[in-house]
């Protein structure tokens, strides 16, 4: 089949496509003369103009066919059924048409649907993070995706505050450095297995991550491409003088690390944003543009990644420089302070109304 | 001095321009020929970032846009068989040696092992 099917005929423009299209069909139709075919080809097509040229050489070719099976009926008969059948042809096209047209523009509704629901969602209908119900909209694996990480976070959280409480514990009891190390390293390893959990759901939907609408409210407010700052790692204070000059210099290094991803970041916006207002503004078909950012939005992931890559590097140059318990104290200070934040996240979106103005 | 970009080929006169060799070849010799190079996309943002990093340590790297060179393709072919499948562009280059994608540039920089190289390729000074 050679005929072009548009992917989305823009209704405004429908009455200058049909008569391409009319053109090709009857090219087509006069190459093969192919009754069978003629039935069964898709056809967004009006078929006023050209109708009686097509059909008429169809019907010859059917006419020969009945003939030959029913020689016996009257042909006024024949002429009749032909008439009847033209008109059911003519019909059945018209439905099509208007069925195909009703079909894409549910499906521009339905992508707009989806972008509002996402709208919607990221301000924050989605409390801390707590599965709510379906995820409508989306491919199944998009929902599944975020719908497991949503369910796997929680779980994150809650192994987060044990250790916390653990490590408080074993810092207070003053167990001894091995033990304490024990626990340190699981503590680091817990934030590795986050990053794990990320880069997974990142490859399903980078805007989700990015948002931040997995965490609470007042940890969003801190986000940086899709989490923490590594440099908020750096808020501790070291005893040796070698100790200071190490952290001193992680803290340059980590600064120019964030700097230069967000440069990156900025030149990623600049060049989407400039990718989807080019072309012309008054045609109606965008969706050049629109494939085109698709294309270059892949890169979010990229960042996402190396934003992760960049806090799990940090997490551990700073496990090397601190002693155990200095690590385990720092370790402490960054689980609670993210707990904090989650508790200040619930107490804002459960504080008393302001009284109204009098 | 090089400067960015593909205006690298007209500071080499005819018989230095490696015509006709092995894109691998090619690779480590334009890698060679200053302390910091990055093999880019200028489409790229990783690049950007990349790029982005170490000017902003002070120092000036030699940049090779494979897109915007004829052989570029062929060159960008023999990095990823170098480096493994999964490493892409920005692809970076310390006085001759292979430091690797942004990943590992990233790590060596946080592990603080990024800087004495570039001391040692003579592309920072105290």
């Amino acid at each position: 089949m050679n005929s072009p099917t548009p992917q989305f005929v823009p209704s405004r423009l429908g009455i200058y496509e049909p008569i391409h299209q009319i053109g090709i069909w009857g090219e087509n139709f006069k190459s093969n003369g192919n009754p069978n075919t003629s039935t069964s080809v898709i056809v967004e097509v009006d078929n006023k103009l050209e109708n009686e040229s097509e059909t008429t050489s169809h019907e010859m070719l059917t006419a020969s066919n009945n003939y030959e099976q029913e020689a016996s009926k009257p042909i006024d008969k024949i002429q009749r059924r032909l008439a009847q059948n033209r008109e059911a042809a003519r019909k059945s096209r018209l439905r099509k048409k208007a069925y195909v047209q009703q079909l894409e523009n549910s499906r521009l509704k339905l992508i707009q649907l989806e972008q509002e629901l996402q709208r919607a969602r990221q301000q924050g209908l989605y409390m801390g993070g707590v599965l709510e119900g379906s995820h409508i909209g989306f491919s199944g694996t998009v929902n599944s995706g975020i719908a497991a990480f949503e369910m796997e976070y929680g779980r994150w959280v809650d192994v987060q505050h044990r250790q916390i409480c653990e490590l408080r514990t074993a810092l207070n009891a003053h167990i001894s450095d091995i033990e304490l190390r024990i626990l340190v390293e699981s503590g680091i390893g817990h934030y590795f297995e986050l990053f794990r959990m990320k880069s997974t759901v990142a490859k399903a939907d980078v805007f989700y991550v990015i948002s931040g609408v997995w965490k609470t409210s007042a940890e969003r407010f801190f986000s940086w491409i899709g989490g923490f700052r590594p440099s908020e790692l750096l808020k501790l204070d070291p005893l040796t003088e070698q100790q200071i000059l190490e952290v001193c210099n992680l803290k340059q290094s980590c600064q120019q690390a964030e700097d230069a991803l967000s440069q990156g970041m900025e030149k990623l916006q600049e060049t989407v944003s400039s990718t989807v207002a080019g072309g012309p503004v008054d045609e109606v078909s965008y969706i050049p543009q629109v494939a085109t950012a698709m294309e270059k939005l892949e890169a979010l992931v990229s960042f996402v990644n190396q934003a992760d890559h960049l806090r799990q590097e940090t997490l551990q140059q700073m496990s090397r420089i601190l002693t155990t318990r200095q690590a385990a104290r720092g370790l402490l200070a960054l689980g609670e302070y993210f707990h904090r934040l989650r508790a200040l996240s619930t107490l804002w979106a459960t504080r008393p109304p302001e009284p109204s103005l009098p | 001095m090089y400067c960015e970009g593909d205006s690298w080929g007209c500071y080499l006169p005819m018989s230095l321009r490696s015509m006709g060799s092995d894109p691998m070849e090619r690779v480590v010799k334009l890698a060679s020929e200053s302390a910091v190079v990055i093999f880019s996309v200028s489409s790229c943002c990783m690049c950007h970032a990349a790029k982005r990093l170490f000017c902003g340590m002070g120092v000036n790297p030699t940049v090779y846009e494979l897109d915007q060179d004829p052989r570029g393709k062929e060159m960008e072919m023999a990095l990823t068989t170098l480096l493994g499948n999964s490493q892409t562009v920005p692809i970076v280059f310390i006085g001759g040696k292979l430091i690797g994608a942004m990943d590992r540039v990233m790590a060596s920089h946080i592990n603080g092992s990024l800087v004495p190289l570039l001391k040692e390729a003579g592309a920072l000074w105290l």
